[in-house]
């Protein structure tokens, strides 16, 4: 809402030096949000004054057509002397009466005008545009004035053309700030200065001889005022002062009745609009559409009606959609002059219509066609249902005063029943929401200051006026006494929860999950979640894969990745891929965050959530039935690294990262979880065939790790050998973990035993591993793989291991023989699960 | 040792004489001095004090001569000796300490040189902000509680005093979810904020208090652009009680910036509207750069908070009643108060980030200097 300071201060006497900041700062602490104070004006420097276009000489030979005026600009150039001024508009004549700045003033920008030397004349000034001289910029033309001006009169004065504009972002709840009636209500409270209402009018009495109108739906409508006024001028033109005001408010003058409209609306808050008597055929009816209707709005367009939309007709069908904008067929129609008789049609004969829509009604016919306008952004807010009548009055008697028309006598008011709504509340209730005393003194002085009717003791029974529909609960009340009295005085108090339990293991988890991986050298990005089509063709994953099972967004940012992540490998690769073009060589990331996973879950529930009441708490079971509705969402961790783990250096060769880094930041996450990862052989799509690995947690399969498969990196335009890992974290801890028994220290002496054994080439060492683990039997310390070797010396497809076994007792020092045996037993193991021979 | 020589022979003990003893005992201590290393001292040591040496020989006469002369020449030969092992072993800390400087000196490195080998990791800033603020109120006693993603609308909306026809509820740019055959969703959404996670917690409480930070991350249909991105990270705060008012919320963030900015900084609040709040506020916060010494002080202007003094924060208010029947909480006995605001617009204040696609491209130049904590 742009609100004219001029404006306001006829209805609120503010102190003459208020500026509008002063204003701004007083009614922000009120609680609306003041977001500019414009300063219309503030560079402008006259002299500015009406002139009387006197010749007008053509000139040719130019690339544009110009214009060389004699301009009678009365005494204002102090010689009474027509002024010569060079133009390039043309919409105006000999005779009319325009705008002219003179050598010396300053136009909004600043321009400093001069007399200067242009098309081989002397411009002594300009004639002016609207947006020259910062009025609005939706014309092009130059300012034509209504005849009556003198010229010499000063146009800074006329045009109003100093002012200061508030623009107010108005909340939802306050729909009546939607008007200047409304702001300056706040300002009249905030200065404590009294406020003349300017709905305060005299309104005839409703009687049976106005306008017909009907009413089939009064929940739909639940006040309708409709005054007629016959013999309007076609051709009247809007005051500027009217004209000024809308433009000022930021809306477009367009024609009389209209900004007549218009105007009521943005004085009062109270849409109101104007048919065309006598293109309305028998009375105005409100009901819903019917199945099927058609209306073409004012803005041309045609919209198929649903029935839940709430409708202006008349005989012919609708003429409206109520609330929100009127139908073409009945527009106000423009002054044409008939170039043969020289007769003027136009509308004559108005109907003003001043009604009360349903909140809900208007939003769902917005929202459904897609129509938002200033009439249907305040009755979505909140109408005041009582201003109605004296909008149409207002509107009435702008008609006569400005259009020369005539009021008829009928008065159509029909109001369906409204029952007054009072809240009860102690009167120290808004003491208790704020932690602050006011007393029941302040409460209800400024309860009544927002025009609520106050009675009561202890407990107040107090009536909101009809203005604030938003009052509806104690709470509602207790905010108005809060914010008038200010919230920058409220104390500062702490309170005292009960003692806390800390993070969770899970949340715990996470933090040292990031730093295990910051650690170990992983960069933390957090990605979008969205993901398209390409990169899981990318992956080669096969067309039943559940991670191409994803949610979609039914208005994704880009039409390119219109789904959620099933995996974070998409969006980490991007951001891999991001840094490398920007010159990085040696990459390490890793993310943390949810999946959206389709599989597992219940295709009866999913996406299907109820539509619970809020007027208690839902039941055990409503709430499963919401989330049976959402996919599932997994925390997964997952790391991507490129190029080197360790650089090049003085120090010799880096060594580059592969597929045993990714699968060792699994191990990094594993540790930080307390568990013990095995890894086992798999071929899983993104990965390389052979070189990928599945990471088990007992015999649950939580996630994979290894170099990607090459047609995968080319697909991405990944660095090669690009190397990723994923894993479900919850997964990964779902059988508990980290709780640690302390280790028994023994003292006594290390036996240490070398073994190579020789396997197949396709023997996974975790196995041999876990047989020389098994066979070596209790007396085993740790075991450590210190050497793989192929080669001829023992033939091909053959590998062999060697390990180090550290033996050791805790009540003895081991005896030659008992570390030798437990290393033959270990090795005996080994053999009979693997098929091992002992390297000789 | 050789048994006394009885049979003594003054031509025999020549050596024993003093002036002798003294002349050996002098070559010793010159050869020491004399040894540049300790391979020369090594080769003077055998010369002077081993079997074979004078000294050695000499000493072994003394059992020769007769009793009375025995002891005087003892006495003079085992001081000789006593005097050249001294210098011997003063010759030989000198030359060792001189050995160990020249060997240390050759193995002294350009200790400056880089090892850059273990490249350094970083957790991404928006993170451990999230994470220092839930420090802040977990030491308070307040629990993190967290939720999904993918929101059931009620969550979202209906819980929160937002019915379908609230006007609110359009201006939140939601994203709607369709399923994977493209078909359109039935009340479930992106979440706009954490809120539904304060629903969460009221109805899995069974009864306040209910204390709770949601640190989370949300979506709002907005393109990226220098201040704006569709995926974001808020935190929410709920806290449900008896007797909670308005200025138990002022002190609660009045707390959290003094924790977060240091002593003297404090919150201002403005009215303002939400449907789950009432009555409802902006928060705003002191600049903690120029603690507000810029505003009109055009010689000290302040980047931060564009010399305005305040820096907006967030939205806060007392729980709406309505949100506290819709959860089972007896509106009569319970208040609560919440707020919520945006991380990585603290971030971009709190660190001077300019440009919030440097927040979300991931690029490890962006991360790497704000390392492990914030």
């Amino acid at each position: 809402m742009r609100v004219p300071l001029s404006w306001l201060r006829e209805y609120v006497d503010l102190p003459a030096g208020e500026s509008g900041r002063d204003l701004a700062d007083k009614l922000v602490r009120a609680g609306l949000e003041v977001e500019t104070v414009e300063q219309l004006g503030g560079d402008l420097k006259g002299p500015l004054v009406v002139g009387k276009v006197l010749a007008i000489e053509e000139l040719t030979g130019f690339k544009k057509p110009i214009r060389y005026c004699q301009v009678d600009v009365g005494d204002a150039n102090g010689t009474g002397e027509p002024q010569n001024i060079v133009c390039g508009a043309r919409n105006f004549a000999v005779g009319d009466k325009v705008v002219v700045v003179l050598p010396g003033a300053v136009l909004p920008g600043p321009f400093p005008i001069s007399a200067r030397q242009t098309y081989g004349h002397t411009s002594e000034g300009m004639i002016c545009s609207a947006r020259e001289l910062g009025m609005g910029d939706e014309h092009d033309g130059i300012i034509v004035l209504p005849a009556e001006f003198t010229p010499g009169t000063d146009a800074i004065e006329l045009l109003e053309l100093v002012d200061e504009v508030l623009d107010i972002a108005v909340t939802a709840d306050r729909g009546y700030c939607l008007s200047v009636r409304g702001v300056a209500r706040e300002a009249a409270i905030a200065y404590d200065l009294p406020l003349s209402d300017p709905a305060l009018l005299d309104v005839p009495p409703a009687n049976s001889y106005g306008p017909l109108v009907k009413v089939e739906d009064p929940a739909g409508c639940d006040r309708f005022v409709a005054r007629g006024v016959v013999g309007i001028e076609p051709t009247a033109l809007s005051p500027l002062w009217l004209q000024r005001r809308i433009q000022k408010a930021g809306m477009r003058p367009i024609s009389l009745a209209v900004d007549i409209t218009n105007y009521v609306m943005l004085e009062l808050g109270q849409p109101l609009h104007a048919y065309d008597r006598s293109r309305i055929d028998g009375a105005i009816t409100v009901r819903r559409a019917r199945a099927g209707e058609k209306l073409r709005t004012l803005d041309g367009v045609e919209r198929t009606l649903d029935v839940e939309d709430l409708l202006i007709c008349d005989n012919s069908g609708p003429i409206g959609l109520a609330g929100v904008m009127g139908g073409a067929g009945t527009e106000i129609a423009t002054a044409v002059e008939d170039p043969e008789t020289g007769r003027v049609s136009g509308t004559t004969e108005v109907v003003v219509e001043a009604a009360h829509f349903d909140p809900v009604a208007i939003a769902r016919s917005v929202r459904r066609h897609k129509l938002p306008s200033e009439a249907a952004k305040r009755f979505e807010r909140g109408v005041d249902p009582e201003a109605g009548k004296a909008a149409a009055q207002r509107a009435v008697d702008l008609l006569v005063l400005v259009a020369g028309g005539t009021a008829e006598a009928g008065v159509t008011d029909i109001a369906a029943p409204h029952p007054v709504h009072s809240i009860t509340i102690a009167a120290d209730h808004p003491d208790r929401v704020a932690g602050q005393e006011y007393g029941r003194e302040t409460v209800v002085r400024r309860l009544q200051e927002v025009g609520c009717t106050v009675v009561g003791g202890d407990v107040l029974v107090v009536t909101p006026p009809s203005w604030r529909p938003d009052l509806t609960d104690p709470n509602d009340l207790a905010e108005e006494v809060i914010r008038l009295e200010g919230y920058a005085e409220l104390p500062s108090t702490l309170p005292t929860p009960p003692a806390g339990k800390g993070l969770t293991e899970a949340q715990r988890l996470r933090r040292r999950t990031g730093l295990a991986l910051a650690g170990a050298g992983y960069v933390e990005v957090l990605n979008y979640p969205f993901i398209g089509e390409t990169v899981l063709d990318a992956f080669g994953l096969d067309a039943d894969d559940p991670r191409r099972e994803t949610v979609k967004l039914a208005n994704p940012i880009s039409d390119e990745e219109p789904s959620l992540r099933t995996t974070l490998l998409p969006g980490l690769l991007a951001a891999l891929r991001r840094n490398v073009g920007r010159g990085a060589t040696d990459v390490a990331l890793f993310e943390q965050g949810l999946a959206f996973r389709v599989d597992g879950t219940d295709p009866g529930t999913l996406f299907k959530a109820p539509r619970l009441p809020v007027d208690r708490r839902p039941t055990d079971e409503e709430i499963a039935q919401l989330d049976a509705a959402l996919p599932r969402q997994p925390r997964r961790v997952a790391t991507v690294l490129a190029g080197n783990r360790e650089p090049d250096g003085w120090w010799g060769k880096g060594r580059a990262a592969t597929w045993a880094d990714a699968v060792e930041s699994a191990r990094t996450v594993a540790a930080a979880a307390g568990v013990e990862l095995t890894v086992r052989q798999d071929q899983h799509a993104p990965w390389h065939p052979g070189r990928c690995a599945a990471l088990y947690v007992g015999e649950t399969l939580v996630g994979h790790a290894g170099e990607l498969h090459p047609r995968t990196v080319k697909a991405l335009h990944l660095p090669e050998r690009t190397c990723a890992m994923e894993l479900d974290v919850e997964l990964l801890t779902a059988d508990g973990s980290g709780h640690v028994e302390g280790p028994r220290i023994s003292g006594f002496p290390v036996a240490t035993q070398d073994v190579a054994l020789v396997v197949d080439a396709a023997v996974p060492a975790a196995e041999v591993e876990s047989a020389l683990r098994a066979g070596a039997g209790p007396l085993l310390e740790s075991l450590r793989l210190f050497d793989v070797y192929t080669g001829e010396q023992i033939g091909a497809d053959k590998k062999s291991l060697a390990y180090a076994l550290r033996f050791r007792a805790p009540d003895r020092t081991l005896t030659a023989d008992e570390a030798s045996g437990a290393r033959e037993a270990a090795i005996a193991e080994a053999v009979a699960r693997t098929g091992a021979s002992l390297r000789g | 040792m050789s048994a006394p020589n009885k049979s003594y022979d003054p031509v025999e003990v020549e050596a024993l004489k003093p002036e002798e003893i003294e002349r050996l005992r002098d070559e010793a201590l010159a050869a020491f001095e004399a040894a540049a290393d300790l391979a020369a001292l090594q080769e003077a040591k055998v010369a002077h004090t081993g079997d074979r040496s004078p000294l050695s020989l000499a000493n072994r006469e003394i059992g020769a001569l007769p009793p009375q002369a025995k002891k005087e020449a003892g006495q003079r030969v085992g001081q000789a000796r006593g005097a050249v092992n001294k210098a011997l072993a003063e010759r030989r800390a000198v030359l060792e300490a001189e050995r160990d400087a020249r060997v240390l000196t050759e193995e002294a490195v350009d200790v400056t040189l880089p090892f850059d080998r273990a490249p350094r990791g970083a957790r991404h800033p928006l993170t451990t902000l999230s994470e220092r603020l839930g420090d802040i109120f977990t030491a308070m006693g307040y629990a993190v509680a967290e939720g999904p993603e993918v929101e059931a609308e009620w969550l979202n909306f209906d819980a929160l005093n937002m019915g379908p026809d609230h006007p609110a509820r359009s201006t939140q740019d939601t994203f709607f979810l369709k399923d994977a055959t493209g078909h359109s969703t039935d009340g479930v959404v992106l979440r706009t904020h954490t809120s539904g996670v304060q629903i969460r917690s009221m109805l899995a409480a069974s009864e306040p208090p209910i204390y709770v930070i949601c640190p989370g991350r949300v979506f709002r249909s907005d393109e990226l652009d220098a201040t704006h991105t569709p995926v974001f990270s808020q935190i929410e705060l709920l806290a449900v009680d008896e007797g909670l008012t308005m200025a138990d919320l002022k002190g609660t963030l009045d707390h959290m910036v003094v924790s977060l900015f240091g002593e003297g900084m404090k919150t201002r609040l403005r009215p303002n509207y939400f449907p789950f709040t009432e009555p409802s506020a902006e928060m705003d916060m002191v600049c903690f750069n120029c603690r507000g010494e810029s505003v009109g002080n055009p010689d000290r202007p302040c980047r931060t908070c564009s010399s305005e003094g305040w820096i907006e924060l967030g939205g806060c208010g007392m729980v709406n009643p309505r949100v506290l029947i819709a959860c089972g909480i007896d509106p009569n006995r319970y208040s609560g108060f919440a707020f919520g605001f945006g991380i990585e617009r603290l971030l971009m204040f709190r660190h001077n980030v300019e440009d919030m696609r440097d927040i979300v491209e991931g690029d490890v130049r962006f991360t790497l200097p704000f390392g492990m904590e914030i």
